[in-house]
């Protein structure tokens, strides 16, 4: 049999990998969410035909969106996922005894169903009893949330052109600003600059993002199946610079077993290349 | 017989003729779009092929007789009117329409101050004299109402020669008057009862909503279908009841509209209607959901006001329209038209409009509650980061007009060009508006005062863009020499 999933990257370009079965597909409230099986990659996570996670490679994006914040304050207690339904950064967190609290808000129950269903490696975190996932939009947890109630927001999002749209505007940032304590630090899916249509939500974000924190950076992370390959993060804060506030020695002395994240690549994952440079320095 | 709804005669009738694959030797010349690549890679090559012009197959809108005249009849039947025009110049034109068929130079017509600009400037063509009825007015939100009974019926008794009164049916706002007891007050004083409703398309079709005016037996009705009836800008449809002789306000009607009238905009309010009439109901009651879950989140917000039926005083504020997300912004310091101005240029949010007190959002079905929740957002975070003290906010925005000369008079008369503050006292030669709303803070005829002065330059002042005036700046006004 010859089945493959195709996405289209840009109006021109297309990444396709071949499929062995189509485990589940369902059309929720708010999107059609697929779960392939692959040879090469595993099992596939796909909304609204856009890939999200593959099992070959989710450890790269949910390492880096997790250990750099955590290597930067070693006291962060109370976290907030904002989407990242199918469990991966949540999992990574759960890794982390000094963690006492995360609340994960995802939009769509269906997602949550479905990975814990058919992709168990990633999704197994959630029953930990220090998580409570709330079914809402996004947008309205953050704006509903108190004043500095978290030490750490991770926006793990969709691609702003969907479910995912309202989590790249000012109006969100602003309520995360606002949710966070002054030691508070915000990570973000920061989309990539190689296609431009990616590059605008980029952009768009980083000047957003920049308005509010005193420290607003971008690093970076090298993702096979994501448009590119190339894929940014976005890290801002009120008080720390990631850089410099590296705590290496007691993140090693935790034992973490990691597949791509280290300390030294911790300071070297924010040494961004010319051409995103460029882009950056074009935002406000 | 009820005809079949859920037909479109004209669109129909379109969608043949493009399976036909006529060869065009007649205007537009872009041909299909072949003449114009450009506009046709913006707009689209269905969009390019829809823009035809009026033959036998596809009717003529200035005189219709065949397709067109039956999408009419569907129209006017889904609005439960007696006959129904399709308008392709606005609602502007359908309210010009109206007023031009019952009123000749000279006549009176009763109307609220509130109305939009179409209205008095149709008195400024014929020579029709407004007859204002003061709408009541909430101080604390600064808006004006409806009209009361009561003040139509002192009108009407004071002006017993007055042919029509024109009533908003809702105004801007989302705010009705008692439609049913005024209807009935001017036909027992053998006048005609005219309706605007720009805003009231929905009123035919959602459940639970304000009466519409065809319900309550008014004689016509200017309906903005491109409003809330999900048509093309500009189309719209004039409503006849069964006292109004249909051939003649035809022939009203093509004193000023174009004799190329759009298929785009016809066939669009083809299709409008067919939708309206199969799903409106479905569609009205998920955009009163929304309005009704955002009033109440962004009450829950604190400083904003979005107001609602509670404001139902059987009077000038007689019923509401729950579609309407209105938000009252003067307890968070700030004008309607600066947190209008900060939804757009900070948080990319364009709202229909902002006056000095308020803000409307305009809500229907094609919202997603991903927008809902972008605009409650914006607006909590608004009031987090620039909310000021509230004193020295204006606060109140009516001014009761002194008419002095008939709109037309003073608008055509010799006119001398006057430094804005030194206008005190003067008559008027022009219109002075915010736009949106569009509603008139001077008219044509009307006396200038130091107070309308003063709320010139604030609205100035706040950002607010006037119009209506020569001056462009809106620094010198066309005052009327005497």
């Amino acid at each position: 049999m010859d089945l493959w999933y195709t996405e289209r990257h840009t109006d021109d370009v297309k990444f396709s990998i071949r499929v062995d079965r189509q485990l589940a597909s369902y059309t929720s409230e708010f999107q059609r969410i697929d779960i392939f099986e692959s040879k090469e990659f595993g099992r596939i996570l796909t909304l609204d035909g856009y890939l999200m996670v593959t099992q070959k490679d989710e450890y790269i994006y949910h390492e880096m969106i997790t250990h750099v914040p955590m290597a930067t304050n070693p006291d962060i207690k109370n976290v907030l996922v904002v989407g990242g339904g199918d469990g991966g950064t949540v999992r990574e967190l759960c890794r982390y005894k000094s963690i006492e609290n995360i609340d994960m808000v995802e939009i769509d129950e269906m997602v949550v169903k479905l990975c814990k269903e058919y992709i168990p490696s990633i999704s197994c975190a959630l029953d930990d009893e220090r998580v409570h996932i709330y079914y809402e939009d996004g947008m309205r947890f953050v704006r509903t949330t108190e004043d500095s109630k978290y030490d750490l927001i991770i926006v793990d999002s969709t691609d702003p052109f969907g479910v995912g749209e309202g989590l790249f505007t000012k109006e969100f940032y602003g309520n995360c600003y606002r949710s966070l304590n002054d030691n508070g630090i915000l990570v973000n899916q920061h989309e990539s600059t190689f296609y431009d249509s990616y590059a605008n939500s980029m952009k768009r974000a980083h000047s957003r993002i920049k308005e509010f924190f005193s420290t607003a950076l971008v690093y970076q992370a090298h993702i096979p199946t994501y448009p590119s390959g190339h894929w940014l993060f976005g890290f801002a804060s009120k008080k720390y610079d990631p850089r410099t506030d590296l705590h290496a020695d007691w993140w090693n002395s935790l034992g973490l077993k990691t597949r791509y994240y280290n300390t030294v690549l911790h300071t070297g994952c924010f040494a961004i290349p010319n051409n995103v440079r460029d882009v950056l320095r074009e935002t406000k | 017989m009820p005809l079949n709804q859920n037909y479109a005669p004209l669109y129909e009738a379109m969608r043949n003729f493009r399976i036909n694959r006529v060869v065009p030797f007649d205007v537009p010349g872009h041909k299909g779009g072949r003449g114009n690549q450009e506009l046709t890679d913006f707009l689209g090559i269905n969009c390019m092929k829809a823009d035809v012009n009026s033959m036998k197959p596809l009717d003529n809108l200035c005189h219709p007789v065949s397709v067109i005249k039956e999408a009419q009849a569907l129209a006017a039947e889904a609005f439960g009117a007696k006959n129904s025009f399709f308008i392709v110049n606005g609602t502007t034109g359908s309210v010009q329409a109206m007023i031009m068929s019952v009123c000749k130079e000279n006549d009176k017509l009763i109307m609220p101050r509130n109305v939009h600009r179409s209205a008095i400037n149709a008195l400024v063509v014929n020579g029709a004299v407004p007859v204002y009825v003061n709408p009541g007015v909430n101080k604390e939100l600064g808006i004006p109402l409806g009209m009361s009974v009561a003040d139509v019926e002192k009108a009407i008794k004071e002006n017993p020669d007055a042919k029509a009164v024109l009533i908003n049916n809702p105004t801007y706002y989302g705010v009705c008057s008692d439609l049913k007891a005024i209807v009935e007050l001017a036909h027992k004083h053998n006048m005609m009862a005219l309706v605007d409703e720009a805003h009231g398309t929905h009123f035919y079709f959602g459940e639970n909503m304000p009466a519409s005016a065809m319900s309550v037996g008014a004689d016509m009705a200017a309906v903005s279908m491109h409003k809330s009836g999900g048509s093309l800008t500009q189309s719209s449809i004039l409503l006849l009841g069964d006292s109004v002789n249909a051939d003649y306000v035809r022939q009203v009607i093509n004193l000023t509209q174009t004799t190329s009238g759009s298929y785009l905009l016809m066939s669009s309010l083809d299709i409008a209607r067919k939708n309206l009439a199969m799903n409106g109901r479905q569609i009205f009651s998920k955009a009163v959901e929304y309005a009704q879950y955002a009033r109440n989140e962004i009450n829950k917000i604190g400083g904003y006001y979005a107001f609602g039926s509670e404001l139902k005083d059987n009077d000038a504020f007689f019923d509401f329209d729950k579609t309407k997300l209105s938000v009252n912004t003067i307890n968070i310091g700030l004008a309607g038209i600066e947190v209008y101005d900060l939804l757009r240029d900070e948080y990319n949010i364009q709202i229909e409009f902002g006056d000095i007190g308020n803000i409307l959002a305009y809500i229907s079905a094609g919202d997603r509650s991903l927008e809902i929740e972008r605009l409650i957002s914006a607006l909590s975070e608004i009031k987090r980061r620039y909310s000021k003290d509230r004193s020295g906010m204006f606060d109140h925005e009516y001014i009761n007009p002194q008419v002095v000369l008939s709109p037309k008079k003073a608008f055509f008369s010799d006119k001398t060009t006057t430094a804005l503050d030194k206008c005190s006292d003067m008559i008027c030669g022009e219109f002075v508006m915010c736009y949106p709303p569009g509603i008139p803070i001077l008219a044509p005829g009307e006396r200038i005062t130091r107070e309308i002065i003063d709320y010139i330059n604030y609205a100035k002042d706040k950002g607010c863009f006037l119009t209506g005036t020569q001056d462009m700046s809106v620094t010198s006004l066309q005052t009327v020499n005497i």
